[in-house]
This record gives C-alpha cells, structure tokens and sequence, in this order.
C-alpha cells in the first residue's frame, strides 16, 4: 500500500510550520513529510491547531513562517496547478441547498480542466438514489459524502479531509470511511485531520499526534501502540471500600505488566501478556482484600498513547 | 499528458474556462428562482405595492363642494343662482350650524347675504378647498347680477397618459427593484455564502475569482431584464403607464443601475462575517435612497440645500434617468449626466469592493 515508486518526491513535505493570530500562536513548529500513496493522519485533541495547519497546505492560510511544498510546488506560485490536482474537504461547509446533489458535484467539476464524471463520484458515496434531491433536504451523513464527492471530481492526487466524520452518526462514519478507503485503494495521498482516534487507527498509513502546536509523537498507529510498551490495556474497577488507592508500584512489579496508572474508581495497566497478567493482578487483589467490581481488557489504542504521552484524554476540553 | 498518473478515473472530458463560468451562472440562477422569497420581493411586491399606491393616489376628477347660506331674507335668492352652478352644492341654513358645519369641514364655505344685494365670504384661506369654493361662488354671483367679461376665454380638456402618479410611481418602482436587487443578490448573498464556508470552499478548488464574481454580475444583468420587463410590462398593461424610450435605452439604463448597485452589493459585502452586520450596513445605504431619491414622490420636494447631496445619490440618478427615458422618450445623451453620476459609482464601489473583498 505505501509501495511509493522510488525516489518519488514526497506529495507533502512541512519544515518548522509557524501561525501566529495576534499574540496567539496556533502552530508552533511543525514539520512532516507526506509520501505519495501515504494516508496521513494528524491526530489531536481540538484546538491543537490541527485546522490552521490542514488550511495552510490546502492555500487557504499564509504560514506566519516556514517552509510548505504541496505535490512538489509552492503556494503564491503554482496556485492553480496545486489546486487542480488536489481534492478538499473542510470542516463544515455548507454547500448551496438550493442546488441539487447532481448539479452541486457537476459545478465542481465545470472547475477542473480534467476529472471524473459526476455519476460516477455520485455512485461512489452511494448518492445515486439521491442525485436530483436538493441538498437542503439531506441528511449530516449524506451532505457529508456529497462534500467528499466534491472533493473527488477533480480526480484528485492528493486529498485532504479536515475533521470528516466529526458529528456523523456509526454508520454514516462508516461509509465515510469505505470511501477513503477506496480512495486509498487507488494509491492516491491521503492527509486528514481528527480527533477520534479509532478514526487514525482504521485510515492512516502513518499519524502525528498533535498537541499546543507542536508534534508529540509520529509514525505508524501501531509502533506508536507498541511503544506504550504492552499492545494491551486491563481496567480495573475497584469496589469503594475507603482502603484509599492502591500501591502502583505492587501492581508494576507483577508479571506481564509494563505500566500501571491510577483511573478514577480504579487502574489502568498496560500489559504485553494478559494471560500472564490478569491472574496474578487477580491474585494481587485478593491478598489486598480489595473487592473487584468490572475487569475489561482490550488492545491498546491511539487514545491511550495520547494519554501516555500528554496526561490527559483526546476529548478533554 | 496525464498518463503518469497513477490510477486515473478521468472522464475523458476537459473543461474550459467558460464552461466553469457558465456553469456558476447556471447554478446562480437555479438558486435564484428556488428561493421564493426571492421571488416574491423581485416580482410580487413591486406589483402589489404599484397597485396599492396606483389606487391610493389616483386622479380623481374635482370634487362638487358644499357651501351654507345664512337663512335669511335675501338667502333663497343667493341659494338660486348658485343652484345652476356645476361643482357646487349650495344650501341654507341658520348661522350657528353654518359657523358648525365650517368648523367640522361640512361645508367649504359660509356666504353672509347683506342687505343691498353684497354678501360675506367666511372661510380659512388655509384650506385649499375653502378658496377654490370662494372663487367658484364670487363667479358665479358676479355673472347672475349681470358681470360682464371683457376677455374672451375657451377651454380645451386635455387628459394625456403620462403625467398621472402611476405613471411617476412605475419608474421610481423599477429603479428601487434594481437597488433592492444588487444589494440582496449580489452584498447578502455573498455574505451567505462566506458565513457557510462555501466562498472558501470554492477558492480551494480551482475555480478563478475573478469568473465567479463575473458570473454573479451577469446574472444580476438577467435578472434585471426580467424585472424591468415584468414591472413595466405590468404597468403598461394594467395601468396603460406608457414606455416612450427605445427599449434599448430602458435596459442599457437598467444595466448600468445594476451593475452600479451590484458592485455597492459587492461593497457592502466584502468584509462581513455576520447577518446583522451585513444587513444593518444594506440598511444604512438603501434607506436614505428609498426616501430622497424620488421613488414614491418627486426628490424636487426635498429643499433646496439638500438637492446637491440627493442628486449624486446612485438612486436618484437611476430614477431620473430611467424617467426620462420611459416617460419621456429622452436619448442615453440627454441623461448623460446621471449616467455619469451611476458610472462613477460602478467605478468606485468595485475598485473599493474588490480591494478589500475576502474569501473566508
């Protein structure tokens, strides 16, 4: 899949990204590469400065300073060229209700000089029962993936999604995310934004995790879940007995067990062999004449290294 | 040359530069007639408001006046010979009532008979129907005790479509309709559109600024040759109100109202992130016209130090010259003077639009 040809320039390429609004500074530093074929995920919670950076390299933002090559050209150069092989997807757009779905994807394609046929885009976010409903009468999920279509007449090279299943119910996220997929599939580069982290997990190639600004964390979803040091988490709920938390360290030391942390009601631990580890955290209790009232484990996710890494959850506000 | 790319979908097609614009035409006119308040503030309400004002204010022919004599000896003699008097109804009554029916407006006028054959006017000159009523019983009294006129007089009734108030109205309601247009077309929409985050949508693709504009004033030209046919249209048809000037004259007038009042909508338009903001400044412009500008009654009632300011406004030059032109049949060259006020409006609003105009 990330089978780039080689010697391929990268398809986005960002050195030390700065923007300033007045005294606030909303990206501090940034700096990553995109490959051709690479779907790239920038991973944080909201007000990271996730947008301000997928703005600056769609050209709808000037960086305050630092150095952005998009499909190997410059913004304030090649605006025309970079925008005629790039696809984009804000957060909340409103498209025109008056129009209809077909007439929508249709104006978008008057635009590029080459792309695709709009049937065909409509047929591919599953519109097709739609094409001649006005767009005011759609639902969140479906004027979401008529913004995707639009997004994708142009036959794009390079795709960017700010936020795209943000507000979007199970199932239209699913289909969202069918229709990256199949982007993918074409080995065309994909950059997005989000802050749900199963969203990463099931689309990016690689992830940056994002935080105040700067880049925390990078690479593949699971070399990041790895480095957690245990590709497993165990939660454990304690019955409130006024015993006060238990000792971290005794849980620390038991076998199969990398980290341990205090959650409310009870711990979380990371672990690399459950098998090994739950009967001995088990055992651990018991000798503490600590009551167990939930046990859960389950692999490790993006949200816990967001966790690891910064203390805090993703949706922390 | 699109070859190299990897796993093209491409629909053989290429779309030119025009195709784009025709296309944002397109849609700006399907979203144009889809919205039917729209319609109605283009269509309806000119006409409702030319045939409530048509009625309220139409010609009415002049108006038989009452007048009280004074009961007394000499009052049958009086009541007579006004008797025979078109336009006058004339009738006795004792001079407490008559000081009554004055004070309530029954009665245009109190004639006194004297004795000796004189009479008393009693009236207010400050009523206008009160001195015509004098003047229409001293004639007639004068000729029944046998005046003579030395002048010889005819009349010749003239009654000529043109110089009635539909036919100032109509005009005046055509010029606000192009105002009203360019401004909620061209300022408010675009205001909609950036708040949805459809202008910057739109920049991120590779649509050319400079054609979506374009295509926006176009359109505003279509729909104001609509409107202007359907307004005048209406008026020569319902009213008889007549359209003297080469239609030529009437649209090319039309065009450079509307493209005057679109780039004030582009104005208007160009910074403003909130509906209120936006209409509060399409009311700040637009009020002052609609009452100084002549479109219910003549601007020349504004006084004298006014007129210099009223007549530069963009309203009044298109009124003045859309009257002319319509009622008058005057040449584009005659009204080359508020032409000229409406070409300097053009000029300056886009320079100013377009200058501080954004996208997102």
């Amino acid at each position: 899949m990330t089978a780039a040809p080689p010697l391929s320039a990268p398809s986005v390429v960002v050195r030390d990204l700065h923007k300033s609004y007045g005294t606030v500074e909303a990206v501090r530093g940034l700096s990553f590469d995109v490959a051709p074929g690479e779907c790239f995920g920038l991973l944080g919670p909201n007000g990271a400065g996730k947008t301000t950076t997928i703005e600056i390299l769609e050209g709808l933002l000037a960086p305050s300073t630092g150095e952005v090559v998009v499909l190997g050209r410059r913004w304030g150069r090649d605006d025309q060229a970079i925008r005629e092989r790039m696809g984009v997807c804000l957060q909340q757009t409103v498209l025109s209700e008056k129009l209809q779905v077909d007439e929508t994807v249709a104006l978008f394609r008057s635009f590029y000089r080459r792309g695709r046929a709009p049937e065909a885009v409509i047929a591919e976010v599953e519109l097709t029962e739609k094409a001649q409903a006005r767009v005011g009468t759609l639902s969140g999920g479906q004027k979401q993936r008529l913004a995707v279509a639009c997004a994708l007449v142009g036959d794009p090279e390079l795709l960017f999604l700010d936020e795209p299943t943000t507000g979007l119910d199970p199932q239209s996220r699913r289909q969202v995310w069918g229709i990256v997929n199949g982007f993918k599939a074409s080995r065309r580069t994909v950059l997005l934004t989000t802050h749900y982290m199963d969203e990463a997990e099931r689309l990016c190639d690689r992830v940056a995790i994002v935080d105040h600004g700067r880049v925390i964390a990078e690479g593949p979803p699971q070399h990041l879940m790895v480095s957690l040091g245990g590709e497993h988490v165990v939660e454990i709920a304690l019955r409130e007995d006024g015993a006060g938390p238990p000792a971290l360290a005794a849980f620390q030391a038991l076998p199969g067990v990398r980290a341990a942390q205090l959650e409310p009601g009870g711990l979380k631990l990371t672990v690399t062999e459950p098998h090994l580890a739950v009967p001995a955290v088990l055992e651990r209790l018991r000798a503490e004449g600590r009551e167990l009232s939930g046990l859960t484990t389950r692999h490790a996710s993006l949200e816990d290294v967001f966790v690891a890494l910064t203390g805090r959850h993703l949706r922390d506000e | 040359m699109s070859e190299s790319r990897p796993g093209r979908r491409d629909d053989g097609r290429e779309s030119t530069r025009l195709d784009a614009f025709l296309a944002m035409c397109l849609a700006r006119f399907r979203e144009f007639y889809r919205e039917s308040e729209v319609v109605f503030w283009s269509f309806v309400f000119p006409i409702v408001l030319s045939v409530g004002l048509g009625i309220a204010f139409r010609n009415r022919p002049a108006e038989t006046l009452p007048v009280a004599v004074i009961a007394g000896p000499d009052s049958a003699r009086v009541v007579a010979a006004l008797s025979g008097t078109p336009l006058l109804r004339a009738s006795a009554m004792d001079a407490e009532a008559a000081a009554g029916a004055l004070r309530l407006g029954r009665v245009a006028l109190v004639v006194v008979p004297r004795a000796g054959g004189g009479v008393e006017y009693r009236l207010d000159p400050s009523r206008s129907e009160s001195v015509v009523a004098r003047a229409r019983v001293d004639d007639a009294l004068q000729r029944a005790a046998g005046r003579r006129d030395p002048l010889p007089a005819s009349v010749a009734e003239v009654t000529e479509p043109g110089g009635r108030y539909i036919d100032f109205l109509i005009p005046g309601i055509v010029g606000m309709n192009i105002m009203s247009g360019g401004m909620w077309g061209v300022g408010f929409n675009l205001v909609d559109m950036r708040i949805k985050r459809l202008l910057k949508r739109l920049v991120a693709a590779p649509m050319r600024r400079a054609d979506f504009l374009a295509a926006h004033l176009a359109m505003r030209l279509v729909f104001m040759a609509i409107e202007v046919s359907f307004v005048l249209g209406f008026g020569h048809l319902a009213f008889g109100v007549p359209v003297r000037g080469h239609l030529a004259a009437v649209f090319a007038v039309g065009a450079l109202g509307a493209l005057c009042f679109g780039g004030l909508g582009l104005l208007v338009g160009s910074r403003a992130r909130r509906m209120e903001t936006v209409t509060g400044l399409m009311n700040v412009v637009m009020m002052p016209m609609f009452v100084l500008s002549g479109v219910f009654f003549s601007a020349d009632r504004f006084p004298q130090v006014l007129q210099p300011l009223i007549r530069v406004l963009p309203l009044t030059a298109l009124n003045d010259a859309m009257r002319a032109v319509v009622l008058e049949g005057a040449h584009l060259r005659a009204e080359a003077a508020p032409l000229a006020i409406l070409a300097l409006w053009t000029v300056l609003s886009f320079l100013a639009g377009l200058r501080l105009f954004r996208w997102s």
